[in-house]
This record gives C-alpha cells, structure tokens and sequence, in this order.
C-alpha cells in the first residue's frame, strides 16, 4: 500500500501506535517508516513523553485534607 | 418476623454480611485517593470533585451489596461516579456548548509550535516539552469538553482499558476509541493556545 504522503499517513497510525491497536502489517509499515523518518521519529517520541507528562501533571495534586475521614465518616454504622 | 429469636443461624448470617460489608468499605475507602484524582479531572473545581467524591461514597456504601466481590472495585465506584457526574453535568449543560471541536490541525500541531519556539535546530523531545508547564495541562484538560474528557482521564490518566472505560461511561468500545482520538487532538490544541497566550 502506498501512500501519497507517508510522513501524514504516519501522522494517522501515531495515537494508534502508541495505545499498541495498529494490526501487524500497520505496525511494520509505521517502523518500516520510522526508521527512515527522523521528522516523523521526533514527533512520535515527543508524543510518548507528553501522555506521561500529561499524567504526572494532573496526578500530583493531593486529596484535599480531611475528605478522608469525611467519608470515613459516611460508613453505615452496624446495627 | 419480629416475634421469634433470631436463631444461631440468623446470627451467624448477619454476622457474615456485616464482617462483608465492613470489609467493602474499608477496601472502597483504600481507592479514595485514585477516585478522587479522576474526580478532579472530571468536575470543575476541588469543591465539585470532593462533592462528587462524597456522593459516590453515599451511593457506593449504600448500594454495597449490587457489588460482586472479586471484580473490579475501582471501576464500579468509578462508574458511580462517572453517571453521578453526567447527571450533573446534563443539568448544568443544558444550552448548547459550542466549542469548537478544531481537531483538523491534526496530531503534530502542538509540536510544531512549540519547536519553533525552542532556539536551537532539531531540539530533543525533552526541550520542546519543557514548554509546557504542568499547570498548563491541568487548565487546558478542564477546557476539553466532558465527553472526551471522561475518556481521557479514564484511559489515560486513571489507566483504564477501553472495555472497562466503555463499562464505566455506558458507551460502545469504538465510540471511547473515536472520543479518546479527537480528545487528544482538542487537549493538544487547547495546550498550543495556552502556549501563544503566555506570549513571549
């Protein structure tokens, strides 16, 4: 399968890449790609650092104090 | 039924479902910290999530028994939440939204921009990240509508497979696929907004 422009074909197969989705033949056709694409190969790195970037930023933030024992404290008491 | 004594049996079998019921909350109250991280991403504001955190405990401590020991606790009391959220979200939403779904500029568009803000030639990944600040994603996540929201903080945040995110939010595997794809797109566009505000 050719395509007109492989650098925006590689562009579609990025997301499903990297969430691991792409068939065998897609998945040789993107590193097949890849491998002769340093364009393509820094954008798909960055995209991989950014999802665990993404998940560090919105992770850190703590449970507000006392929303523990609030809902400790929603428990049915026995009996 | 209130006449005759509780037999040995009736006893032992209430003993049972209370030893059951504490150890279902006790293990629901060992989740709270991941629950409510996905809460915070889906509700506006700390006090929206911490609400929303709070009636998903009501819910899930009063409703225990629909719970079956063995599967997945973290997604049950997150599909709780997830409905409790649409519920509000339906009530809230009301008028049209209409944000722009501009995913056209395709995958490659926050990249670009940011690289052309890093001086030197062909920068490393970890350059053109540096761009983005955290907090910038925490702002530029509440800009994304729910819709892909939910799928974005269940997949890619809280690490949830597309089945149980499809179990969670009621809807079709394909339809978290498609949403989880132009989610992405709308946060990366949402991110190279933020980028050319803080100007410079």
């Amino acid at each position: 399968m050719t395509h007109d422009d492989p650098c925006a074909h590689c562009e579609e197969m990025m997301q499903p890449y990297l969430d691991h989705i792409l068939s065998d033949e897609e998945m040789r056709e993107a590193e097949m790609h890849l491998d002769e694409c340093e364009w393509c190969r820094r954008r798909y790195r960055f995209e991989e650092s950014l999802r665990v970037y993404v998940r560090q930023a919105v992770s850190k933030e703590p449970m507000p104090a006392g929303l523990k024992q609030k809902l400790a404290a929603l428990r049915i008491p026995l009996n | 039924m209130s006449e005759s004594a509780p037999t040995a049996a009736d006893t032992r079998r209430l003993a049972e479902e209370a030893r059951a019921r504490v150890r279902f909350e006790e293990e629901a109250l060992e989740l709270s910290d991941q629950v409510y991280r996905v809460a915070r991403r889906l509700a506006g504001s700390r006090e929206e999530a911490e609400d929303l955190v709070q009636q998903t405990y009501e819910r899930a401590f009063r409703s225990w028994k629909q719970f079956t020991p063995g599967t997945n606790l973290r997604a049950w009391l997150l599909r709780i939440l997830t409905n409790l959220n649409i519920d509000r979200g339906r009530r809230q939403q009301r008028s049209p939204q209409t944000t722009p779904l501009d995913t056209e500029a395709g995958d490659y568009f926050l990249y670009n921009k940011l690289e052309a803000q890093v001086p030197e030639e062909n920068p490393d990944e970890e350059r053109v990240l540096e761009r983005l600040s955290q907090d910038s994603i925490v702002d530029a996540l509440a800009e994304v509508p729910h819709d892909f929201r939910d799928v974005i903080v269940l997949v890619d945040i809280g690490d949830f497979s597309y089945q149980d995110a499809a179990n969670i939010l009621g809807i079709p595997i394909g339809t978290v696929m498609s949403r989880l794809h132009r989610g992405r797109r709308i946060l990366k566009r949402e991110l190279a907004d933020s980028v050319s505000e803080e100007g410079s």
